[in-house]
């Protein structure tokens, strides 16, 4: 994060390094979930013992959890909001908000998990047991590194080290923030609304 | 314009000196120069691998390897030239020459850069590990499942080659966006990107194909290792899984992977080719389209990998011509090289020679590329040696002479001394020689049936004379490489070379070589494509002295590389508490890293 001067320097394109750099970054994650996304369309349906999707998601549950990751996007966007208008008050409240919204999702997702291993779906049970433990659990530790970057960018600003002039920094940890909610959305549609 | 290192510039902080120095450097040229010697050492490491293949080959039933050993050996030979040897040298001119040829200080993410190297060092140190403890990886350099499942591979060879492919997939991805972000935002004022050398612009759709090509094959390794490490049944088909889903995975990443080794060498020749014939590339833009074109086509064309499967009619009859499409591009881009010597000054120096042998040979690996384009051709060719003979004139014909034809031309500018030209045309003969007396006759081997990757042939079948003729030119490449390597060492007594030694085009000939830490003392404004020969860039001589500060270095990249190498370990070693130790240490060290005041 104090790499901040290097980029104040002339740029071709006049935009922050860091910034064209996260959205290089979030094009790779694409293939890197497409993959994922792809392998579980692929065994979908091909396990030869159960359990399956459709005796073992619990889409309200889910939709909760869903609900929250996805309005911690909008926090995220007061957080920057806060930071720009140098309202610093608004901008720790809200990076705070963000990072919650990210560890309720990822307790949503332990509990989901050891439910699913108490009803007898382990990691090797089958193939949908595989597909689904790599594809939700890849998500889920992008939210925590995620959840981890926010709550640094929270103490740092306590510390009244992380001010507006960081505002590009808290930037680019949106634009990751909101493509892992934005992943999120395709994952919750394909597999667990489309079972 | 003679800056020598007594006159060099003050800087405000003064980069560490020795061992440490080199450990320690954010410097885009010592890093580049660390990625070209690691992957010298390793291209000495595969050739060896290659002379016992050959060694064994030679003659009939010989029994100077064993069969497991072969396995190894064309396993290894194929890993190590393709990951560890072509990739980083390209990587070393990326590192080295990119930023100079833009009118940049260094790259985006100089701290970035150094992490990258270090964990390619890394993830090389952990394959190569294998064979200190008899178990090199063994399954071919594609590990097809089920090969690789533990019923077939029950030791630990390919975990070896799993942790080692993880760590190089890390250190290239961020290799690639560091060079993405460096070519589009960090060119000189002036430097649009229609005036940007076709290297730096093959190095940016190179960039671009690892970014989008390595994710799924990681995802596929991910899966591998997963079944190897936890016991599930990715790739099982008692379990309705499909081995079939790895060699889409791996494919998807392995043909564009032809273009990252072959691209980056296309655009040293388009270097090399006009300043030796003193005349303008032909075709600027059209080559670029045609990179361009070639990087898009490459991802729509893995499944002719797959011809033998059995994909159907109408997915073969799509990759068929998917794949007869790419000759397109590339067709375009040699008739540009071939005009662009037409009518010109040709001067025939080392560099020049590889350049043309470049393009010839690689007009016969792709000749032969587009017969195994179609399907019913290609399922007489599939897993014989006129496979070995196509990929070994692209990847060697192609892509290594491309790469000494760089090597040769850009030798002045990294290291401030020539290499000898006497010694570089017999390095460049016997390569040329040695080349097509080991890869020509497998053309002929393959048609006559010989498959690939078995460790000998029996008496009578018509191989030997061929496989005899192949070794001995094998030698004769060995021979090339010596005097290579002669060369080097000689060229520490060469002769010094001056900034334009050849008379470029581009912004590295308008500063010294080597060049100063800080590559421009001002920042050039360029106002042609060709700046040196049109007199489009200003100052059109950079001054001697400059106040430009200079960032120390950092320790914090090659500690968070030592973390996922102690990780990568302790995965082999089968212990959580290492791996754990291992990442926690690179997490404590990316924290420190973030901290830590350094500016540029």
């Amino acid at each position: 994060m104090s790499d901040h001067a290097t980029t104040q320097h002339y740029t071709s394109t006049g935009l922050d390094s860091r910034k064209l750099a996260m959205w290089a970054f979030i094009g790779s994650e694409c293939m890197l979930f497409g993959a994922l996304i792809s392998g579980y369309l692929v065994y979908k349906g091909r396990s030869v013992v159960g359990p399956t999707p459709e005796e073992i998601l619990n889409i309200p549950v889910t939709t909760v959890s869903t609900f929250v990751l996805l309005s911690s996007s909008l926090f995220m966007v007061l957080a920057l909001a806060g930071l720009v208008e140098r309202n610093m008050a608004k901008a720790k409240l809200w990076t705070f908000m963000t990072g919650l919204g990210g560890l309720v999702f990822l307790g949503f997702q332990y509990y989901e998990f050891s439910s699913f291993v108490h009803e007898g779906l382990g990691l090797t049970t089958n193939l949908f047991a595989s597909t689904f433990y790599t594809l939700t659990g890849t998500h889920g530790a992008h939210v925590a590194i995620g959840v981890t970057i926010l709550l640094t960018c929270w103490v740092q600003m306590l510390r009244g080290k992380f001010g507006p002039e960081k505002a590009p920094v808290l930037e680019v940890a949106g634009l990751y923030w909101h493509f892992v909610d934005v992943i999120w959305i395709v994952i919750f549609t394909l597999i667990y609304l489309l079972t | 314009m003679s800056t020598t290192a007594a006159a060099l510039p003050e800087q405000h902080a003064t980069p560490a000196q020795g061992i440490w120095g080199w450990i320690t450097t954010t410097d885009h040229k010592r890093i580049g120069v660390m990625y070209g010697s690691a992957a010298v050492l390793w291209f000495l490491v595969g050739g060896l691998e290659a002379l016992l293949i050959r060694l064994q080959l030679a003659r009939p039933g010989a029994e100077v390897v064993s069969a497991e050993l072969y396995n190894a050996l064309f396993t290894m030979h194929g890993t190590t030239m393709v990951f560890l040897f072509l990739m980083p040298l390209a990587a070393a001119f990326f590192n080295f020459i990119v930023p100079l040829q833009i009118g940049a200080r260094d790259v985006a993410f100089p701290r970035l850069n150094a992490f990258s190297f270090w964990v390619f060092l890394a993830g090389g140190l952990l394959m190569n590990g294998g064979f200190l403890v008899g178990a090199a990886p063994d399954a071919g350099w594609f590990g097809y499942a089920n090969l690789t499942s533990k019923q077939y591979s029950p030791g630990p060879a390919v975990d070896f080659w799993i942790v080692g492919l993880a760590l190089l997939g890390v250190s290239s991805i961020a290799a690639a966006l560091n060079f993405i972000i460096t070519i589009i935002n960090l060119r000189a004022p002036g430097m649009k990107l229609l005036r940007m050398p076709v290297f730096a612009w093959m190095t940016l759709v190179t960039a671009f194909l690892i970014v989008l090509a390595f994710p799924p094959f990681t995802i596929g390794v991910v899966y591998l290792l997963f079944d190897r490490f936890f016991g599930t049944q990715f790739y099982l088909p008692l379990a309705g899984g499909d081995p079939l889903l790895w060699q889409h995975l791996f494919w998807i990443f392995g043909h564009p992977e032809v273009y990252i080794l072959v691209l980056p060498t296309m655009g040293m020749v388009s270097e090399v080719l006009p300043v030796f014939s003193r005349k303008p590339l032909f075709g600027y833009a059209v080559i670029i389209y045609s990179g361009i074109m070639i990087g898009f086509l490459g991802f729509g064309v893995w499944s002719h990998h797959m011809f033998s499967v059995g994909l159907g009619p109408v997915a073969d009859s799509v990759f068929a011509a998917g794949t007869m499409l790419i000759a397109i591009p590339t067709g375009v881009k040699i008739f540009n090289w071939i005009a662009t010597m037409w009518g010109g000054q040709i001067r025939f120096t080392t560099a020049m020679l590889f350049a043309i042998g470049f393009i010839a040979m690689f007009v016969i690996g792709g000749l032969s590329g587009v017969m195994h384009s179609s399907p019913p051709a290609d399922l007489q060719q599939t897993d014989s040696y006129f496979v070995v003979a196509h990929f070994h004139y692209v990847l060697f014909g192609g892509a290594v002479l491309g790469i000494f034809s760089g090597l040769y031309y850009w030798w002045p500018k990294i290291f401030g001394r020539f290499l000898d030209e006497r010694i570089g045309k017999w390095h460049f003969w016997l390569f040329m020689i040695g080349l097509n007396l080991t890869f020509f006759p497998m053309h002929y081997l393959g048609l006559h049936g010989m498959p690939r990757r078995v460790y000998t042939y029996p008496e009578g079948l018509g191989f030997d004379r061929m496989n005899l003729i192949a070794t001995v030119g094998a030698f004769v490449l060995a021979l090339g490489t010596i005097a290579f390597l002669w060369n080097v060492v000689r060229s520490r007594r060469g002769a010094p070379a001056p900034a334009d030694p050849w008379g470029g085009a581009t912004l590295e000939w308008s500063i010294t070589s080597p060049p100063p830490v800080y590559n421009f003392a001002e920042l050039p404004r360029v106002e042609s494509r060709l700046p040196l020969w049109d007199d489009g860039v200003q100052p059109r001589t950079q001054p001697d002295h400059a106040d430009v500060h200079v960032p120390p270095g950092s320790f914090w990249p090659v500690l968070v590389a030592a973390g996922l190498f102690v990780a990568g370990a302790g995965a082999l070693l089968h212990s959580l508490i290492v791996v754990l130790g291992g990442l926690l240490f690179a997490v404590v060290s990316i924290y420190r890293w973030l901290f830590e005041p350094f500016e540029m």
